[in-house]
């Protein structure tokens, strides 16, 4: 459905995008992910049009947007950064420039009250958008990404500003809309790719350091090594113990206490279960162990671990952080061998052969 | 394009500006009237017309100033330039919203003209003589012509100096510097003792091509002359836009 090859963007002697391939199914949401600055949003508006590539070429249900930008545009619906609203319209007035604008032809009527019951707008349909809040703001810029029907839509930053519930609920109709749109948000908001996105794109400094679909980086982060565990005993005892042994890389006592139990944090070595034999060597000892709960990892880590990564490749030195200096970082090793997949995957999507 | 204009169309008048700039041209065109024929008991009515053109330079910026740069400034741009209309249609559609409610505001103005007109047919039927009496037919439509040319090419160097700027104000008083500089360099000309000076600055002047309107002539190469500057600065508008893409 939506084909970029190389596509390269310079804003004078800065590069934006810097040789970014990328390939999108029918059907796929795809959730852009990247600290400020990443290029994020230069890439959205390249897709729809707005700017131009420097090089490279994008293809949009198999048409270039430079041979036919008509065409490609008819088939985008876009939310920019900043809703792109006339606020001494109302919302009616609104909808239905936009719906003449994009010179649609279905019965006008129907397609708009669809629409307004889906963004849940009809409340304030005949209110002038100078007066709405920024949430509703917000849906009405939505509300205009899906008037026509396009087959692709493209978010940008799609839940900034509403509240819990607006969230959910956009949310929610994202992934409705993925049942017969190719959506592409970008977001910052981890959690958001994690709800709603098939896919997850992180871009760092205008390259695409991670492609993985949401479900193996959530099963890879599940897979933990790290432990939470609360024993009761003598303290120096026990971490002497805990040390000690061959399958822990690194124990720590934290300073939460509870009760006459001390709380530590521990790691194991990779792929190894410790859990079991952590029981039986504690109690052999006549320690309680009163609790053990596996700490999973989360996308945030992941995500600063990869953004970490790339960020020191670039400027060439070891970024040190008192936290990572734990015994063996897991979400690390994760970060590389999806920053290798990626590496991979760009390197074999075919360099693009212009007519030029 | 349709959908832009009559978006632009409405903008006039859910905001002030569509109003003030009807009633102070309205105001200022009838004044301008009275003052120019029936004060001084003529019949003439090409000052009248060329006062206008003076009115245009502080009126049509009031017209132009926010198309562009407000866009720009609010980001809905962003909205015309992802949906699919041409650039070309874009511009053309802001053009001639803007030139619609130029040119019907000119028509209007029209309305002065009705007391002359009255005025010489009382004066007429009170005289035997067999000479014409009241405005000149051919004088008051090549006067309107030239007049309704001359706005196409101010409203389209306003669009374009719009199109250059984010904010309203700076592109008003840079098409206000602007028009100033083209009506009145024919005037300044005439002060220029250099004969080769004073050719060009004729050429470039707007007010020189409309002095054949004026004598009630139609002047091919003065309709020429606002047509083409209408049309560059349409189509240099549309490369400003086009080159802000590739920048």
């Amino acid at each position: 459905m939506i084909k970029i090859d190389h596509l390269v963007k310079n804003y004078g002697a800065t590069c934006a995008v810097d040789d970014i391939s990328l390939e999108i199914k029918k059907g796929e949401i795809v959730g852009f992910l990247g600290p400020n600055g990443a290029g994020k949003s230069t890439t959205m508006n390249i897709l729809t049009g707005y700017l131009s590539s420097t090089a490279g070429r994008v293809m949009i249900d198999g048409i270039n947007v430079l041979d036919d930008p008509l065409a490609v545009k008819s088939r985008i619906g876009y939310l920019p950064e900043q809703p792109p609203l006339y606020l001494d319209m109302t919302v009616e007035e609104y909808l239905i420039f936009v719906y003449n604008l994009k010179g649609c032809t279905m019965n006008r009527t129907k397609h708009l009250e669809e629409i307004c019951e889906v963004v849940k707008l009809t409340d304030v349909y005949k209110r002038l958008i100078r007066n709405l809040s920024k949430g509703f703001r917000q849906r009405v810029g939505i509300a205009q990404a899906l008037i026509g029907n396009p087959p692709v839509v493209i978010f940008d930053e799609p839940t900034v500003g509403l509240d819990p519930k607006q969230i959910i609920e956009i949310r929610n109709l994202i992934r409705t809309l993925g049942r017969d749109h190719t959506v592409i948000l970008s977001t910052h908001i981890l959690q958001e790719v994690q709800a709603v996105c098939d896919r997850i794109v992180i871009i760092n400094k205008g390259k695409i350091v991670a492609d993985e679909l949401t479900e193996n980086i959530n099963r890879i982060a599940a897979n933990s090594f790290r432990y939470q565990a609360t024993i009761c005993g003598p303290q120096k005892e026990v971490l002497a113990m805990l040390r000690a042994r061959a399958d822990v890389t690194y124990a720590e006592v934290l300073s939460a206490r509870d009760g006459d139990a001390y709380i530590y944090h521990i790691e194991s070595t990779k792929g190894v279960d410790i859990r079991k034999s952590l029981f039986f060597a504690l109690s052999a000892k006549g320690w309680a162990l009163i609790g053990l709960e596996m700490l999973g990892m989360s996308l945030e880590d992941i995500f600063i671990s990869v953004v970490d990564k790339t960020d020191e490749a670039a400027t060439g030195k070891k970024t040190v952080k008192g936290k990572r200096t734990r015994g063996q970082s897991p979400e690390r090793d994760l970060a590389q061998s999806i920053l290798d997949a990626t590496a991979e995957k760009q390197k074999s999507i075919a360099p693009y052969e212009g007519e030029e | 394009m349709f959908a832009i204009f009559k978006k632009e169309l409405r903008g006039y008048f859910t905001t002030p500006v569509g109003f003030v700039f009807v009633g102070i041209f309205l105001a200022a065109a009838s004044l301008i009237c009275a003052f120019t024929t029936i004060q001084q008991a003529s019949y003439n009515t090409s000052t009248y017309f060329q006062y206008l053109i003076f009115t245009f330079i502080v009126l049509i910026p009031l017209l132009t100033m926010r198309t562009f740069a407000e866009e720009r400034k609010t980001r809905t741009e962003q909205l015309l330039l992802t949906s699919p209309v041409s650039l070309t249609g874009m511009v053309l559609g802001k053009f001639f919203a803007a030139y619609t409610l130029f040119a019907s505001s000119v028509l209007v103005s029209c309305i002065n003209l009705f007391p002359l007109l009255a005025f010489s047919i009382s004066e007429s039927s009170a005289t035997t003589a067999d000479t014409h009496i009241g405005p000149v037919g051919g004088q008051v439509v090549g006067c309107l012509l030239g007049v309704l040319l001359i706005g196409a090419a101010f409203i389209a160097i306003g669009i374009f100096i719009s199109s250059l700027t984010e904010s309203q104000l700076s592109a008003a008083v840079v098409t206000i510097a602007t028009l100033g500089v083209m009506v009145l360099i024919g005037i300044v000309s005439s002060a220029i003792n250099s004969a080769p000076v004073r050719a060009v600055l004729d050429w470039i002047s707007v007010l020189n091509r409309y002095d054949n309107f004026a004598f009630g002539l139609f002047d091919f190469s003065a309709l020429l002359y606002y047509v083409s500057i209408a049309g560059v600065f349409v189509f240099l508008t549309v490369r400003i836009y086009d080159k802000r893409r590739w920048g």
